[in-house]
Parts: structure tokens; C-alpha cells; sequence
């Protein structure tokens, strides 16, 4: 029976993923090497290369890629570690463990719009934003953030909102360990410190490489935080290559200089994807 | 450092994160219940009596209970369709690894890099062409194929924390694939299945780009009525808390309830 | 002739239509200012008025609204039977013939509409959209606290004079900023701002061979004046200000001077959300040499896409909405400070309008001296005050935005700004063929 009912258990997924990632990609693809602006709709003519050579020669485009990639880490980093922490902390029960587990998860329930609306009213703005006031309680000026720190703003928000997400997967994998090992390594007089080394943190490989990869697809395409706040700017500083695809596709509505923009996003996405995969790629089929 | 003051530590350092953590929300929430004029007022108000008027203007406004019954249609149906598809393949990739598996995941996980904006014309002269603009099936299509990805990821990595020996037990006994499932792996795997299942209801939940773009007066979800009160030419932060909070209610509550699955998925060395 | 018997037979049909299956339903796409959702609210007198029609609203923020709408246009999707749409896209969209042109009734009084308003929203003389809602800018500023320094300010000030006032009225200590203006990047945030400024001292957007003009000296003065300000006499964070944000500053009393839309002003004199309702006071836009485009006009108008799946009914309601009765209906349901301004010149000439709104003539005035078909000194080549209706300005509104911000924060000196912004605004250009 073997051979067969594990391949008709992932035909149904395979055929899906299938459809949404070739179909977009074709006729992206094939928009990529045309003029096609939303705004004269019947044109199509062949453009050659010129959509990638406009998309390039964009003032934005290096710091645009410096900033994905700054932006992409740093969150990563940010949420893994904290993640990682918080998992480990509640992990063992304590008084009002429940409700600190729905405190935490609480930001990830949070639209993106909103979220990004609330820090730039309620908690960035250096006159009547919540860090301001806290600011002049102690007696310090209050930080300009998103004029002095636009990127390291962004990244604040994108962790806060991102946590959660890497809490609850890391909380789920901690769930899982055998708790046999750990009271026997317990008894055999190890230390905190030396579980942590030899039993959670290899467990926690698997956890840590799938959140990676999940984390940065949903990084590389962030936008909501980026255009409510900043709108991209001062200069370029908080621009992304998906901003630049959004401000070419619904802004300028030349379509063709999008998919040209979405198709080197795809190849980016394959360049981080290879490396995180190198870095991690063992931990996943162990 | 002995037991009593790592408990005493370990309370302390978890409830002063999740009270940073949460803090912003909690002000947000607050802020619901001031009229425009409280909002924005310096210093921040922390008592002030209590008003609903915020949540009667979008109720008279806006046609919530519609957004919200197209936000639970197109999110629940669409991750009850993707864990059908995807608590299967995982579980085939879980347990009947081949050499291709690592590469098949990967592939999978690919059909994500596309960023939606780039996507966008694509899909919506696709969905144009199937007459499946403005129409829950089509969002809830729409949500199901992203998420789907995704799903397979998380619900492998929780298939694959589960003791082969139990299966290889189970097997030697005579259980059919099929018992196996049913009576081994699925009890075992609750949690994960519930954290994955919270996680994408979630994005589905939150989804504004394609449901802003595929959507309109028929099948607009609650990411609609968060559009109408963003930034008019107006104070609005007190009606746009009110809306975020009836945004966000339904899938608080559903939050709630996932996580007790959680804590259920753990007994692995109690089942040996 | 021909059109009109295809047009009675389309109409007969609609009309059989209706009444072989019920009302109509007019899905209607709107922006989510107050003036819309007071349309909304009284919607059911409509109704009431035309049984056979029911209302369906879809409100959004202006920018989603404008993706959606102009995605749904382009591609011919119907989804939307009436779409509420800015000054700046009425000439884009009409000359691609994508919209219908509004046909009024014999009351709806076609010339009571404000001149200049109605210019921007017509093509070779025929009007695509209606109006229901038109604003310009304005100086708002505490009357009090200039008072107390000792100075006014009158109609029309230079900008030196300006801000040598905002100068004297700088109180930081007390949480007084003497100026606050928009910085948030955008072609509708800080460029609409720093356009009328350049417009100001003689500059325009482009010049007649389509050349952008954002290292022309006009353009220098102007950004130079305006991060000056902002420097000396601004409030922190103006980066990410726009309306919204200085409304809330203004209204808690942060703000001695506020140059922005007039629809400002209702908010800022309500007692029920300002502080200072009682302090403030009006005058025209800063000129330094050009009172021409010195301050802006903007309308948000209703239009029937030619996709629309009910153009009669979307016709009627257009006529209802924007007509005089309308104005008189919002008066008696929710008081003449509610009306919707910067529309038609009958509500200037309302005794009980004018008693309610103090800024009501500054509002008129202002309105009546932009006009988007003569918007610089210079002869220009296109439509409008502070923005250019062509498709490629919103791209290079938004660029030359982001590097103005980026001179007020500092981050570049205010030729490297304005030079990015040309080169920005070159490539657009070249890329759209106006020139090689």
C-alpha cells in the first residue's frame, strides 16, 4: 500500500501550490517584457528590457534593497532571541499563566494598518505620543523616532507585531519535549544553564528554522507599517523593494515596471531563501 | 536559588514582558471608550468616564455585523478547506519521508515569494475573468491558497516532534493507516493543528491587501471597515479604536480557545 | 438623434428591467470625510424620494479608495455604480472617456456652482463629476496670541512677514510652536503645501515644454523659506504630520499659526474638539510676487463611471446630492455649520451660513482665487493649483515629497533635494514620451 497513499495524501496540496505559484508568475512574467500602463489599457507593446532598466536606474532601488534586507534581519533577530526567551520563561507554570500566554499572543491579533496607526499617534509622536510623555517624566527630550530613527521605528514595530508569532511556535515546540529526559537530567545534577544547552536548544532547531522561514516572506513584503508612517521617506530611508513595486503597480499604475519589480523580488526571495536553507536546512528533515 | 525565589522571578519577568507587550493594545482599547476630544489630548488621559458613543457611530455607519460575517465565513471556511489539504500532506511528508521531501518543502514555500502587490494585476484580471471579484468564495480561495503554504510548514514541524515508536507500536499491533490518524497521531498532534490553525485563521483574519482589491460591496471583510476610518480629514482615533476593538473581538475569542488546546497537546511522556 | 433613441430604448429597458425584478441597487464608492458620511446619514430621504432605488455605501480612506476606484475603472469592472473622485482625476479619467457626463436637471442650477471648482471638474466645457464638497488654504492662527505680541496678520502677508510673526508668537516653554505646517511626504500631504508656496514666489510645476521646474529659483526660495520655518518655529515630528496630526496640535493649543485646507477651520472653531474654538481667526495665503496659486483648490465630486451598471439612477442621485435642496436639508437635519462647503456660491450668500461660520467669507475668497485653468504667473501647460492633472504627478509628487522631507529633517540641503526631485521628475516624464 506504501508507495502510493503517502503520494495521493499530497496531491491535492501539490496541485494547489501549483496553481498560485505558476499561474501569477507566467503571466507576470509575461507583462515583465511589455509597456502595459494601467492608464492607457490597450497598449501592449513589446518593451524588451526597458521595464528592469527603469525599475534599476530608480533613484531608490540600492538603498531600497539595503533597507529590505537591514529591515529583514534585524526582525528576525529580534523576534528569535525574544521569542525564544519568552517561550522558555513561561514554560514551566506559574501564577496567572493564561492570561500572560493571551498578553503575549494579543499584538499578532492586530491589523497591520492599525498597528501601524497606533505607534505613530499613540506612542511615537514626540508631542503628545505615550514615549514622549514618559520621556518628560524623567526629565529627558523626547526622541523624534520617526524622523530621526525612521528604519530603526519600522523594525520596532514590525517585532512587536512579529513576537507573538515566534513566541507561539516556540511555546508549542517546548510543549512537545519529553519530559522523561528533562527530570532525568535534572536528577543527574545538571544546571539551567547546561538543559538549556544540551536539551532545549537543540529541540528548539526545528522551531527556530521553520519561524525563520516563514518570518521572511512575511517580512519581505511589508507595507502597511512602511506607507502609514513614513510613506517611504525622509529621502529613501524607510524605502523597501516592495514599496518601490507598490509605489510603480498602484501609484504610477505602469504595470509592466511592477511585475518587473515583483519578478526580482521573487529572485531576491530565492537568494535569502537559499541561504537561510544553508544555514538551517539540517535542522528541518532531522 | 532555590525553587520559591526562580517561581517569584519567573512570575515577575513574564508579567512585566507581557504587560510591555500588550501595554499598547490595552491604550488602544482605552482610547475606544474617549470621545474624539480625550483622544488626542496631552497630557494623556488615564481617568475619564466612559462613553459608547464611538461604538454607536460605527454600528450607525459602517455595516459591521455584514464585514464581520464575511471575516468569519472567509476565514474559518478557508482554513477548515487548507488544514484538509494540508494535515494530510503533512503527515505524509511527516512520515513517509522521501529524498525529494526537504525539496518539496521548499518548492511549497516558494509559491510565497511573489510579493501580492506584484501579484496583483495578475490575479485580480484572473478573478476578473472567472466573474470571482467580489465574492466570499472567491476570497476565501484566495486566503485558503496563501495560507496553505504555511500550513504545511507549521503542521510538519509538529507532526515531526512526534515519537516514531508509538506509531511503529501501533503498526506492529495491526492499526491501519487510517486508525493511526484518527486514534494516535491526531490526539498527539492537537496542539500543533490548534496553534496552526489559530495562526492562520489569523492572517486570514487580517488580511487587508487582497480583500481591499478582490473585494468589494458584497464580500468586504473587517479590513473594509478598518479603511473607512483611517486617516480622514478629521479626528478619528477614537472611532478607529472602537472599530479595531470590534475588529479584533471575534478572534480574541478564538484565541482564547486555541491556546487551552495548547496547554492539552503536551502529555508526550505521560502517553509512553 | 441616433443617442437618443438608443438612450430612451436603453432607459425603457432599465425601466422594465426594475420593475420586472425590484429596486435598483446603486453601489456608491465614497471617501470617508465628515461631509460624505453626512451624506450617507441622510441618504434615506433618497430613498424615501425614489422608492425604486436602494443605497449601497462602500467608504474608504483616499488612498485605498483611489487604488480600488482607478483599478476598477481601468479594467472596466462595474463593481462600482458611483465613484466619489478628486479634482485631479476628473481631467485624466474624462479624457479617456471613462466617465459619463453628468446631465443636471432643470433645478439642479449648473451655474451656481462655484467657477472655479466647476473648471476644474469640466472637459471642453461639459462637467464629468459633481461637486459636493470643494476646499482651498488658508492662514489659520490664534488671534489671542498675536494680539498679545503686538502684531496682526493681515490678507495676503509676505512670507518674511509671516514668519517674523511666528517668530514673536514661539513659545516653546509653554508648549506654543510658532508654525506648524504638514511634512508627511506625499503628493497630496506636504508637496500640495510646498507647491503653493512655490506657486507663491512665481514658480509653477512644469513650464510649457513640460520641463519640471523644481531647481528653478521660485522653487529654491520657497523650500528654503519652508524648512527655515519649520527649523526655527516648527513643532518636533513634523516629518510625519499631516493633517490630521497638526489638527490635534492645534485644537490642544500647540499651534500659533496653521496654513492648510479650509475645511480646518470647522474643526478648529468647534467647541466640542478644539480648545481654542474661540481664539481663532483667518486670512488669505502668503504671496511673494504671485497671488496666483498662492493657495489651492481641491474638490471631492461625484462621477458615473461608464461601467456603471446603473447610470439613470446614478444620474438622480447625483442631482440629489449635490443640488441646493441637499445644502438646505443638511442644514435643517444637522445645522448650517455641517453643510457641505466650497461648492456652490448660494451657500456663500446664506445669512444663517455666514452667522455660523466665521471663516465663511475667508473660505469663499480663497476658493474664488485659485484657478486650477491659470494656477502660476507663468503660463502653464496644465490643469491645476497644486498638483498637474497628468497620470505621471503623483509619482513625482510623491518623490520631489520624500526629498523635501528629507532637506526639513536635514538629512540633505535643499538643493540636493530639489535636484533629486528634478531628476525624479525628469525620468518620469521621459519614461511617459513628453520628451526624449
Amino acid at each position: 500500500m506504501n508507495r502510493l497513499m503517502p503520494r495521493t495524501l499530497l496531491t491535492p496540496a501539490v496541485l494547489a501550490i501549483a496553481i498560485i505559484s505558476i499561474v501569477p508568475l507566467l503571466i507576470t512574467l509575461s507583462y515583465a517584457f511589455v509597456k502595459f500602463s494601467l492608464l492607457a489599457p490597450g497598449e501592449h507593446a513589446f518593451h524588451a528590457l526597458e521595464n528592469f532598466h527603469f525599475f534599476f536606474s530608480d533613484g531608490a532601488f540600492l538603498p531600497a534593497l539595503q533597507n529590505t534586507f537591514v529591515l529583514m534581519f534585524s526582525v528576525m533577530f529580534i523576534t528569535v532571541l525574544c521569542g525564544a526567551a519568552l517561550a522558555l520563561l513561561i514554560n514551566e507554570a506559574f501564577p496567572g499563566r493564561t492570561i500572560v500566554r493571551i498578553m503575549l499572543i494579543s499584538p499578532f491579533l492586530i491589523m497591520p494598518a492599525v498597528n501601524a496607526l497606533m505607534w505613530k499617534n499613540m506612542l511615537l509622536n514626540p508631542i503628545y505620543g505615550l514615549f514622549a510623555q514618559v520621556s518628560h517624566l524623567f526629565g529627558l527630550t523626547p526622541v523624534d523616532w520617526l524622523s530621526q530613527y525612521p528604519l530603526l521605528s519600522i523594525i520596532m514595530m514590525v517585532s512587536w507585531q512579529w513576537l507573538p508569532f515566534a513566541c507561539l511556535i516556540f511555546m508549542t515546540a517546548l510543549q512537545s519535549m519529553d519530559r522523561e529526559q528533562l527530570e532525568a537530567a535534572g536528577m543527574d545534577g545538571a544546571n539551567y544553564g547546561q538543559k538549556l544547552r544540551y536539551l532545549y536548544i537543540p529541540h528548539l532547531g526545528r522551531a527556530v528554522s521553520v519561524v525563520l522561514m516563514i518570518e521572511m516572506i512575511f517580512l519581505l513584503s511589508v507595507f502597511a507599517e512602511i506607507f502609514t508612517t513614513t510613506g517611504g521617506g525622509p529621502g529613501f530611508e524607510t524605502t523597501t523593494i516592495t514599496f518601490m513595486i507598490y509605489q510603480q503597480a498602484l501609484q504610477s499604475y505602469d504595470i509592466g515596471a511592477a511585475s518587473a519589480g515583483a519578478l526580482f523580488a521573487v529572485l531576491l526571495a530565492n537568494i535569502a531563501a537559499f541561504f537561510l536553507m544553508r544555514v538551517i536546512g539540517r535542522n528541518l528533515a532531522k | 536559588m532555590n525553587r520559591h525565589s526562580v517561581l517569584y522571578l519567573r512570575t515577575a519577568g513574564a508579567w512585566l514582558c507581557a504587560l510591555l507587550l500588550f501595554f499598547p493594545i490595552f491604550w488602544l482599547g482605552l482610547m475606544a471608550f474617549k470621545t474624539e476630544a480625550q483622544a488626542i489630548s496631552t497630557p494623556p488621559l488615564m481617568f475619564f468616564s466612559p462613553t459608547l458613543q464611538s461604538f454607536r457611530d460605527v454600528m450607525a455607519r459602517d455595516n459591521y455585523t455584514g464585514y464581520a460575517l464575511n471575516s468569519l465565513f472567509t476565514s474559518v471556511l478557508s482554513t477548515a478547506i487548507g488544514l484538509a489539504i494540508a494535515i494530510p500532506a503533512a503527515y505524509s511528508m511527516a512520515f513517509f519521508p522521501a529524498r525529494g521531501t526537504v525539496g518539496l518543502l521548499k518548492f511549497i514555500l516558494s509559491s510565497r515569494y511573489m510579493p501580492g502587490v506584484g501579484a496583483l494585476m495578475p490575479i485580480y484580471i484572473c478573478y476578473q475573468y472567472f466573474g470571482l471579484l467580489d465574492s466570499r468564495i472567491g476570497l476565501t480561495v484566495m486566503f485558503m491558497l496563501m495560507n496553505l503554504p504555511i500550513m504545511i510548514w507549521l503542521l510538519y514541524t509538529s507532526l515531526r516532534e512526534l515519537p516514531r515508536e508509538i506509531l511503529e507500536a501501533a503498526r506492529m499491533d495491526g492499526a491501519t493507516v487510517l486508525d493511526e490518524f484518527r486514534y494516535i497521531v491526531l490526539p498527539l498532534a492537537v496542539g500543533g493543528i490548534a496553534s496552526t490553525a489559530l495562526v492562520c485563521m489569523v492572517w486570514a483574519w487580517n488580511e487587508s491587501f487582497w480583500s481591499l482589491n478582490l473585494g468589494a460591496s458584497n464580500a468586504g471583510t473587517l479590513a473594509w471597515l478598518i479603511a473607512s476610518y483611517s486617516s480622514p480629514e478629521g479626528l478619528f482615533w477614537a472611532k478607529l479604536s472602537a472599530a479595531s476593538l470590534m475588529a479584533i473581538a471575534p478572534i480574541m475569542a478564538l484565541g482564547w480557545f486555541c491556546q487551552k488546546q495548547l496547554v492539552q497537546g503536551m502529555t508526550f511522556g505521560a502517553v509512553k | 438623434m441616433k443617442r437618443l433613441v438608443v438612450g430612451a430604448v436603453c432607459a425603457g429597458l432599465v425601466c422594465a428591467g426594475n420593475a420586472a425584478f425590484g429596486a435598483t441597487e446603486l453601489v456608491i464608492a465614497t471617501v470617508n470625510n465628515g461631509h460624505m458620511i453626512e451624506m450617507q446619514k441622510l441618504g434615506k430621504f433618497f430613498e424615501q424620494a425614489n422608492p425604486d432605488i436602494k443605497l449601497k455605501w462602500v467608504t474608504l480612506e483616499e488612498g485605498v479608495l483611489r487604488q480600488r476606484m482607478t483599478t476598477d475603472i481601468a479594467t472596466k469592472g462595474g463593481q462600482f455604480d458611483l465613484m466619489t473622485i478628486g479634482i485631479y482625476e476628473t481631467p485624466i479619467w474624462a479624457k479617456r472617456g471613462w466617465l459619463l457626463p453628468v446631465k443636471p436637471d432643470a433645478a439642479y442650477d449648473i451655474d451656481d456652482l462655484l467657477p472655479t471648482i466647476r473648471e476644474g471638474l469640466s472637459q471642453n466645457g461639459v462637467l464629468y463629476a459633481a461637486p459636493f464638497y470643494g476646499e482651498s488654504s488658508m492662514i489659520m492662527y490664534r488671534a489671542d496670541l498675536v494680539k498679545k505680541a503686538g502684531t496682526s496678520i493681515p490678507d495676503r502677508p509676505t512670507w518674511d512677514y509671516l514668519r517674523d510673526v511666528a517668530a514673536k508668537i514661539h513659545d516653546p516653554a509653554k508648549g506654543v510652536y510658532g508654525i506648524c505646517l504638514r511634512g508627511k511626504p506625499g503628493w497630496g500631504d506636504n508637496m500640495a503645501l510646498v507647491t503653493t508656496m512655490a506657486n507663491s514666489y512665481g514658480g509653477q510645476l512644469f513650464d510649457m515644454k513640460w520641463q519640471p521646474q523644481f531647481t528653478s529659483k521660485p522653487w529654491k526660495d520657497a523650500v528654503t523659506m519652508y524648512v527655515d520655518l519649520m527649523k526655527r518655529y516648527g513643532p518636533p515630528g513634523s516629518s510625519s504630520n499631516s493633517f490630521n496630526e497638526v489638527l490635534a496640535m492645534f485644537n490642544e493649543g500647540k499651534c500659533g499659526i496653521w496654513i492648510d485646507a479650509t475645511i480646518a477651520a470647522s474643526f478648529i472653531s468647534d467647541p466640542k474638539q478644539s480648545k481654542v474654538a474661540d481664539k481663532v481667526a483667518f486670512a488669505q495665503s502668503p504671496a511673494a510676487g504671485s497671488e496666483r496659486g498662492a493657495n489651492w483648490l481641491w474638490s471631492w465630486a461625484l462621477a458615473i463611471p461608464k461601467s456603471s451598471k446603473h447610470p439613470d439612477a446614478a444620474q438622480k442621485f447625483i442631482n440629489w446630492s449635490t443640488s441646493k435642496e441637499y445644502v438646505k436639508l443638511v442644514a435643517k437635519e444637522a445645522g448650517w455649520a455641517n453643510v457641505p462647503t466650497g461648492t456652490r456660491k448660494s451657500t456663500y450668500a446664506n445669512p444663517e451660513f455666514i452667522k455660523v461660520a466665521k471663516f465663511a467669507a475667508a473660505e469663499g475668497a480663497a476658493i474664488a482665487t485659485a484657478d486650477p485653468r491659470k494656477p502660476t504667473l507663468k503660463p502653464s501647460p496644465y490643469v491645476g493649483v497644486q498638483y498637474a492633472a497628468i497620470p505621471e504627478f503623483q509619482t513625482i509628487g510623491v518623490a520631489a515629497g520624500q526629498q523635501i522631507t528629507s532637506a526639513l529633517l536635514g538629512k540633505s540641503t535643499v538643493d540636493q533635494a530639489l535636484s533629486m526631485a528634478q531628476q525624479a521628475a525628469e525620468r518620469e516624464m521621459r519614461k511617459a514620451g513628453y520628451y526624449k
